[in-house]
């Protein structure tokens, strides 16, 4: 591990905290008053329909966004109060596996799961492939990749490779911005064991954003539903079920099951309402 | 922006030519806002480059690419339009400096305006056509498909990784390419004038050296480290906030060329007066074509 880790943590405390967040896109509100806590080796799936703020939540906390109102602490930090220096130490405990797996078009294989070793180690060359080696080998992939570039991986092959350059540091924490969304259902079960194998290998925390109930309910042992703000009265949580995965399909709030058992209702009809047809 | 859907619309008869101004002036001032954003957004990421770049130099890895890339492939094209400049010059001149019986002062009128304007503002154009539009695509592609996100959450920063090597190279570079631009545009027009239009050799060369000091030398190149300057930060920035989708990098491609050949063109006016200033204070008896 070459991160800053946490040499005196108090195991009570979670590792990733966040209370009141709130982000806004312009004058869009995405996020209104989430507060959050992810307990160290937790694998949390925050699942919700598309554009109710999964994503925005994965980058804020992160870092790449910064919320307008409310705090983001990881391990005891406040994101926003950390320098840059001490923000990129903080960050480099993080993998984050992107939608598109966010591969570097210009590098080859290789090159993508060494950078971040090139940026934070002092291994040598040959260290360094050992390492991207082991790291494909762990999501199943081949060494005679290692000289392609992304454009001439699937899709699915991609994703593996946005893992393995994702573990490349050994991360603590692995955000996953929907893993198996454009993948087949085969693929997309190859990403879940391989989101499991990830937590059996390494002591990781794991939060998942996925509208993929399949995914959710095999990989997490807590489930968070979002629910876009715009769709909110004033009054209600963002939040509309916060609990373990198999108690899900008995949520008392119908807008939680609706989406669990992925069942359109009356929103067709909404829609063609809200846009004069 | 918002402001203008908030004004009410069913204000009666004679509300409506009210309302209309009203929200003439508030599209007005929403233009206004979005322009002071822009040039707050554009200053702020000038500033984190200068930042990022004494900080500490970019890595060779990132280095060599964006030189190579900026410097070596442009100088083919940069040679071939100065070239053919020089040429033009002495075709659109030649007639009317005949007439004058003055055609061997060609020589200082033509090579005096490569050296000083032409030169520097070809390479920079070129440059910001080449380069700039490539690069605020290349930047734009990247932020859609989040890889700019990826390069921070890998604890690289993406000003220092991505736009200081595209900083230095059209900093450094450009110098190089205005004097290949110069050159070639002095023996293209020294070979359509000499070689085809008959002008004498000797009272050609004689006039330029004359005319061209170094200072006209030292003032091409001085204004094109602020071109360099400009094309690089405006490509960058434009690829950085690039909207989402394909349709959003063109437009950062093209904006990137628009805003970048505008801005070489004022700041060559700009810096053009400011020079000629400190010419003048420095040799008041500047020698006469007349």
């Amino acid at each position: 591990m070459v991160s800053a880790s946490s040499e005196t943590r108090d195991p009570q405390r979670p590792l990733v905290q966040l209370e009141g967040v709130g982000i806004d896109f312009g004058r869009q509100p995405v996020l209104r008053d989430i507060n959050l806590a992810i307990p160290q080796g937790q694998t949390l799936a925050i699942i919700g329909e598309s554009g109710c703020g999964k994503t925005v939540l994965l980058k804020t906390i992160i870092g790449l966004l910064r919320p307008v109102r409310g705090t983001v602490h990881f391990d005891g930090r406040d994101l926003a109060k950390l320098g840059e220096r001490e923000l990129t130490r903080q960050r480099i405990r993080f993998g984050f596996l992107f939608q598109q797996a966010a591969l570097f078009d210009s590098m080859t294989i290789s090159q993508n799961v060494a950078f971040p070793l090139r940026q934070h180690t002092r291994k040598t060359t040959e260290e360094i492939r050992q390492v991207i080696l082991a790291r494909l080998a762990e999501v199943g992939l081949p060494e005679d990749i290692l000289a392609k570039k992304p454009a001439e991986l699937s899709g699915g092959m991609r994703k593996r490779v946005g893992l393995a350059r994702a573990l490349a540091l050994e991360p603590e924490i692995i955000l996953y911005d929907e893993p198996t969304t454009g993948l087949d259902p085969i693929m997309s079960d190859v990403i879940n064991e391989l989101i499991l194998s990830t937590r059996r290998q390494h002591p990781v925390t794991s939060i998942v954003v996925t509208h993929d109930m399949r995914t959710a309910q095999k990989v997490a042992d807590r489930v968070m539903m979002l629910y876009p703000v715009t769709r909110l009265r004033p009054d209600e949580p963002q939040i509309l079920y916060d609990g373990p995965p198999d108690h899900i399909e008995r949520a008392a709030d119908s807008r939680v099951s609706q989406f669990v058992r992925g069942e359109a209702g009356e929103r067709l009809m909404e829609m063609r309402q809200h846009n004069g047809r | 922006m918002a402001t203008v859907s908030h004004i009410p619309t069913d204000q009666g008869f004679l509300a409506r030519p009210l309302l209309a101004m009203v929200r003439w002036i508030a599209e007005l001032g929403d233009l206004v806002m979005d322009w002071v954003i822009g040039v707050g957004n554009i200053s702020v990421f000038s500033l984190q480059t200068f930042g990022w770049m004494c900080a500490r130099l970019p890595r060779r890895e990132t280095l060599i690419p964006a030189f190579y890339q900026i410097g070596v492939l442009s100088l083919p094209v940069v040679a071939l339009t100065g070239t053919f400049i020089g040429m033009v010059l002495v075709e659109q001149s030649y007639v009317q400096f005949r007439n004058l019986h003055l055609e061997a002062k060609l020589g200082a009128v033509i090579n005096l305006s490569l050296v000083r304007e032409l030169g520097p503002v070809l390479a920079a154009t070129m440059l910001a056509g080449r380069v700039g539009s490539a690069m605020a695509a290349e930047l734009g592609t990247m932020r859609v498909t989040e890889q700019i996100d990826a390069l921070t959450t890998m604890g690289a920063n993406p000003i220092h990784y991505l736009v200081v090597p595209r900083f230095l190279g059209c900093l450094l570079l450009i110098p190089a390419l205005t004097i290949m631009a110069d050159f070639m545009g002095v023996v293209g027009a020294m070979f359509y004038a000499v070689m085809l239009r008959g002008i004498d050799f000797h009272h050609y060369l004689e006039n330029s050296q004359h005319f061209v000091g170094y200072f006209d030398m030292f003032a091409g190149v001085f204004k094109s480290l602020f071109f360099g300057a400009a094309i690089a930060l405006i490509a960058c920035y434009r690829g950085f906030h690039c909207d989402p989708g394909a349709e959003g990098v063109g437009r950062a491609a093209t904006a990137a060329f628009v805003y970048s050949f505008v801005m070489i063109l004022l700041l060559d006016l700009l810096l053009g007066i400011a020079l000629n200033g400190v010419y003048f204070s420095l040799w008041p008896e500047a020698p006469k074509l007349f």
